[in-house]
């Protein structure tokens, strides 16, 4: 879960990192109200995530109550690379002296919080790593050990801070630190981290992911909303307690288990087609799910086709077919549906789908056959924005029917 | 032979009162798992269908000799439940708990590395070795005994895989599934190297996905360490950086992590990659016929 940069600042002040002074506001005599209670000069900012939103016109410095009348008029509703700004952040204006970078990442390949500081903040830092990456300190934390202050002094150092601001930076870095880990983050960045005229440092700026398998034990965050982020099939999804994540094509998809949709998404794309969707109907699942997961692809009025890609373990497919059959009945379908079960209990589920006779509804035997069959069916402009997959020469198993030797495993209870 | 577990495996479910707990244990049980304890705290005394119940670890490893434990209880009390396990002397641990929260499975992780205990998951879908024992979820009915190892951080595309293994002619010594999550116990590497000092395994199977660098490192690894061969699939071309697929850890972040990067890496370095499930087991049955 990414949060806004003034959710992020929010969290930041709970655990003591200096942040300037500022309020959100979600309409004009919101960000007037904001303005007067944070002072002038100040500064409007366009709260998407997205960078470069200084380059798109979303940060503005109002000197008076006219000019964050006009800023917040115009960014307010602004279109910022496809994203619609809903709200700004209305903060006192800082007086820069210098721009540092910060972050903590959730180093996975490390196992271990990694820590970054640099001088040459304000800027891209990943273009900064790539034309000068002596610029960059990085230190790893032993997560058992957690941040001491050898850590900051080591960072700060190795990065050459200015001497005067290496005791405040320290106190900033161990605050940002106990916010990383208490607040379950994936990632922690702040750029610019800036040292004022008068030596003081803040976090100007701020970039915070959190895990979402700890929400439970922060509801303050999981309360934490971005409209201009959330896409409507994603929210409807989410209040079913469906994994679902919005593509841009046409060929709606549904299976079990997280890797086998991601494989099912590259066969469709590799068969030419373009998949408008991710979803993983999980493990078991049961015909309720399976129509909440069909009433959600079929919201999408791209999708012109549905792929149903069950291989059954835990989940049975004649459970799978059943739930396929409610749809039917509750929801109106117009687009055709390829379905392609194995695995556990496939035989009675494919009777239960013959007996059914659905319409437009094609049972395909093999993965491969069934992309095939699914990209056929949903026609539209084919392969354009999928990366094309070379196939190399082992291939060529397409449409072999296929049966089950020992399908009699139980199901779930 | 085959890796991690077999007949000298004894299973202490913890979470074995649960609904999943109790009808994985018993499924595991009825494959041939020796189950021998069962934990819950609070019901120690109690048996699930005559698998004595304990209200500790330790008292279950005291009493029973277990060596090797399955954590089925829910996210937020899954660490301890595998520090408990750990603490207990517990030789092996498989945690099938999806949802666990990353930062406690950071501290989980490192200090399970600087002891002996064996972690393998969480987010996973277990262990098999056919005809010996399955420790998990895995459908064991899909699978028969034979020469290929197989590794994944996927369940249900595990199976696919294997199924057209299997649809050719050929079994598995072990099926391990170590998970989808950012942090999980073991990698790629470390049941790599189980299988290669495995006498019945003569040929490996990795099926990895989009996120991290565990399938760049273990290409290097392969290319210094591996003799027998080793056929990967990655899954996840089509996914668009920035969004989570289904598993925590499968995530494109800026650049990196892409299912291309991954292949192109274990390419590099010799490693045969299918660009299906069917076309992984194509290779991998023409390699082992060929062999």
């Amino acid at each position: 879960m990414d949060l806004l940069e003034y959710q992020g600042k929010q969290l930041f002040a709970r655990h003591g990192v200096p942040v300037p002074q500022g309020r959100p506001a979600a309409t004009v005599e919101e960000a007037l109200a904001a303005a007067e209670e944070v002072g002038f000069p100040c500064v409007v900012k366009a709260q998407v995530q997205i960078g470069g939103r200084g380059k798109a016109g979303g940060i503005k410095v109002a000197q008076d109550a006219a000019e964050v009348r006009e800023h917040a008029g115009s960014i307010l509703g602004m279109d910022i690379r496809g994203l619609t700004v809903g709200e700004v952040w209305i903060e006192e204006a800082s007086d820069i002296a210098a721009e540092y970078y910060a972050s903590i990442v959730f180093d996975r390949s490390a196992k271990a919080p990694l820590l970054m500081l640099s001088t040459k903040g304000g800027m891209d830092i990943e273009e900064v790593a790539e034309s000068d990456p002596e610029a960059i300190a990085r230190l790893h934390v032993d997560p058992l050990i957690g941040f001491q202050d050898f850590h900051a002094r080591r960072l700060a150092f190795a990065a050459g801070v200015d001497a005067d601001v290496i005791r405040p930076l320290g106190a900033l870095l161990h605050r940002l630190y106990e916010a990383f880990v208490a607040e379950d983050a994936m990632l922690v960045e702040v750029n610019p981290l800036i040292v004022t005229r008068d030596r003081q440092v803040a976090a100007l700026d701020a970039k915070v992911t959190l895990d979402n398998n700890a929400l439970f034990r922060h509801p303050e965050n999981a309360e934490l909303r971005n409209p201009s982020a959330e896409d409507e099939q994603e929210r409807m999804a989410k209040e079913r307690g469906l994994t679902y994540v919005k593509l841009d094509g046409n060929v709606g998809i549904l299976g079990n288990g997280a890797g086998l949709v991601m494989s099912t998404l590259d066969v469709v794309a590799q068969a030419g087609g373009r998949p408008a969707n991710f979803l993983d109907a999980g493990g078991g699942s049961k015909a309720d799910a399976i129509v909440s997961a069909v009433e959600v692809i079929l919201s999408d009025p791209k999708v012109t086709a549905v792929l149903f890609n069950i291989f059954g373990g835990i989940t049975r497919c004649d459970e799978v077919a059943r739930g396929l059959i409610e749809a039917f009945a509750q929801v109106q379908v117009d687009v055709p549906f390829v379905v392609r079960l194995n695995g556990t209990n496939e035989d009675e589920g494919r009777r239960l789908l013959a007996e059914a006779d659905l319409p437009n509804v094609h049972v395909e035997e093999t993965m491969l056959g069934a992309a095939a069959r699914v990209v056929e069916l949903a026609g539209g402009d084919g392969a354009g924005g999928v990366q094309p997959v070379p196939e190399s020469a082992g291939m060529g198993a397409a449409g072999e029917s296929s049966t089950v030797a020992g399908a009699g495993e139980a199901g779930a209870p | 032979m085959s890796v991690i577990v077999d007949h000298e495996t004894r299973l202490c479910v913890s979470g074995i009162t649960g609904r999943e707990g109790t009808f994985h244990a018993m499924n595991n049980r009825d494959y041939g798992t020796q189950l021998v304890a069962g934990v819950t705290p609070g019901k120690g005394g109690q048996d699930v269908e005559g698998v004595p119940v304990f209200d500790t670890v330790h008292d279950a490893v005291a009493e029973t000799g277990a060596n090797t434990s399955m954590i089925f209880v829910p996210p937020r009390f899954a660490a301890d439940a595998i520090l408990e396990a750990s603490d207990a002397g517990v030789t092996t641990v498989i945690a099938i708990t999806e949802g666990i929260p990353a930062h406690d499975m950071l501290r989980v992780y490192t200090h399970l590395r600087r002891g002996a205990t064996r972690l393998i998951g969480p987010n996973c879908p277990g262990v098999l070795s056919p005809g010996k024992a399955n420790v998990g979820i895995i459908p064991a009915s899909f699978f028969s005994e034979g020469n290929v190892g197989v590794v994944s951080r996927s369940g249900t595309l595990t199976y696919q895989i294997g199924y057209e293994i299997a649809q050719r002619g050929f079994g598995n010594s072990s099926i391990v599934g170590i998970g989808g999550d950012p942090i999980v116990g073991s990698d790629f590497i470390d049941v790599i190297a189980l299988f290669e000092a495995d006498p019945e395994t003569e040929l490996i199977v990795m099926c990895g996905e989009i996120g991290g660098d565990a399938e760049e490192r273990t290409a290097d690894y392969v290319a210094e360490h591996v003799t027998k061969p080793v056929v990967a699939y990655i899954a996840g071309f089509t996914a668009p950086p920035g969004k989570t697929m289904g598993h925590a850890g499968a995530i494109v972040s800026g650049s990196a992590g892409t299912a291309q990067g991954k292949a192109e890496a274990l390419e590099a370095r010799g490693v045969r990659v299918g660009r299906t499930p069917t076309e992984v087991a194509a290779i991998a049955t023409e390699t082992l016929v060929a062999s």
